[in-house]
């Protein structure tokens, strides 16, 4: 194995891990905030390290160029955009997940997994009204969730 | 570009092959939601998977124009993203 087919296959094998960590935390954790947060940067970390691996096959190349934009642009737009779809959550009402939550549903040990996001998810999904129902549940529990505002 | 050895290309189509399956995985919280915030965020990861393995099937298949289809799915992807931000902001929910 050559040094260029190592560094390539460890690039590979990070990337794919990074990737893999990222669908974990999407299909598992809480919150709409918690997903967002294990979406932007661990599948941005994965997607920089494969477009690294690529950039080290072209070798001196003009497509290696592409390549380096490629992953320049993504390692920019990727956590902006998970950012600007959480702000617009956060506008519109949705409420973090507490560790409150947890126990007001008296704290089963299931309730941490990925169903547990369709209480927070109601707030949202009654059509028109959503936004007024939304920043009224949040004024009642204002003291623990909505305090960062 | 220097000539792909058998192993290196087997190596790249194999990581291709896990991101498909990671893609495929994630459509499970677009199904799901709850909220449409979450089925936009499981887009947009579908959609940066999506570049990650047009990237590294040109690398695979020695094809440079597919990196171009690449830049445009990534620009596109982030389009998207903002667009559907705003929109929600501005309008309350969409769906």
């Amino acid at each position: 194995m050559t040094p260029l087919e190592l560094g390539v296959v460890a690039l590979l094998v990070g990337g794919v891990f990074f990737g893999l960590v990222a669908v974990v935390g999407l299909l598992r954790l809480p919150d709409l905030y918690t997903r967002a947060h294990a979406a932007s940067k661990s599948d941005t970390l994965g997607a920089v390290l494969s477009f690294a691996a690529v950039a080290l096959v072209f070798g001196a190349d003009f497509a290696t160029a592409k390549v380096v934009f490629l992953l320049v642009f993504m390692f920019v737009t990727n956590p902006t955009a998970a950012h600007a779809i959480t702000r617009a959550a956060f506008d519109q009402g949705i409420e973090p997940w507490t560790v409150e939550d947890t126990e007001r549903e008296s704290g089963s040990p299931s309730d941490f997994g990925a169903d547990d996001g369709d209480e927070s998810g109601a707030v949202a999904t009654d059509g028109g009204s959503g936004r007024e129902s939304g920043t009224e549940s949040a004024r009642e529990t204002g003291t623990d969730t909505g305090g960062e505002r | 570009m220097t000539e792909v050895t058998p192993f290196l290309s087997d190596a790249l189509v194999g990581a291709a092959a896990a991101f498909v399956v990671f893609a495929v995985v994630v459509l499970y919280r677009v199904v799901k939601g709850p909220t449409m915030q979450d089925r936009v965020i499981a887009v947009n990861v579908v959609g940066s998977n999506t570049v990650v393995i047009l990237a590294l099937l040109a690398a695979a298949f020695g094809e440079s124009g597919f990196l171009d289809v690449a830049l445009v799915y990534a620009l596109l992807n982030f389009l998207m993203s903002i667009a559907i931000s705003k929109f929600t902001v501005d309008r309350g929910d969409v769906i």
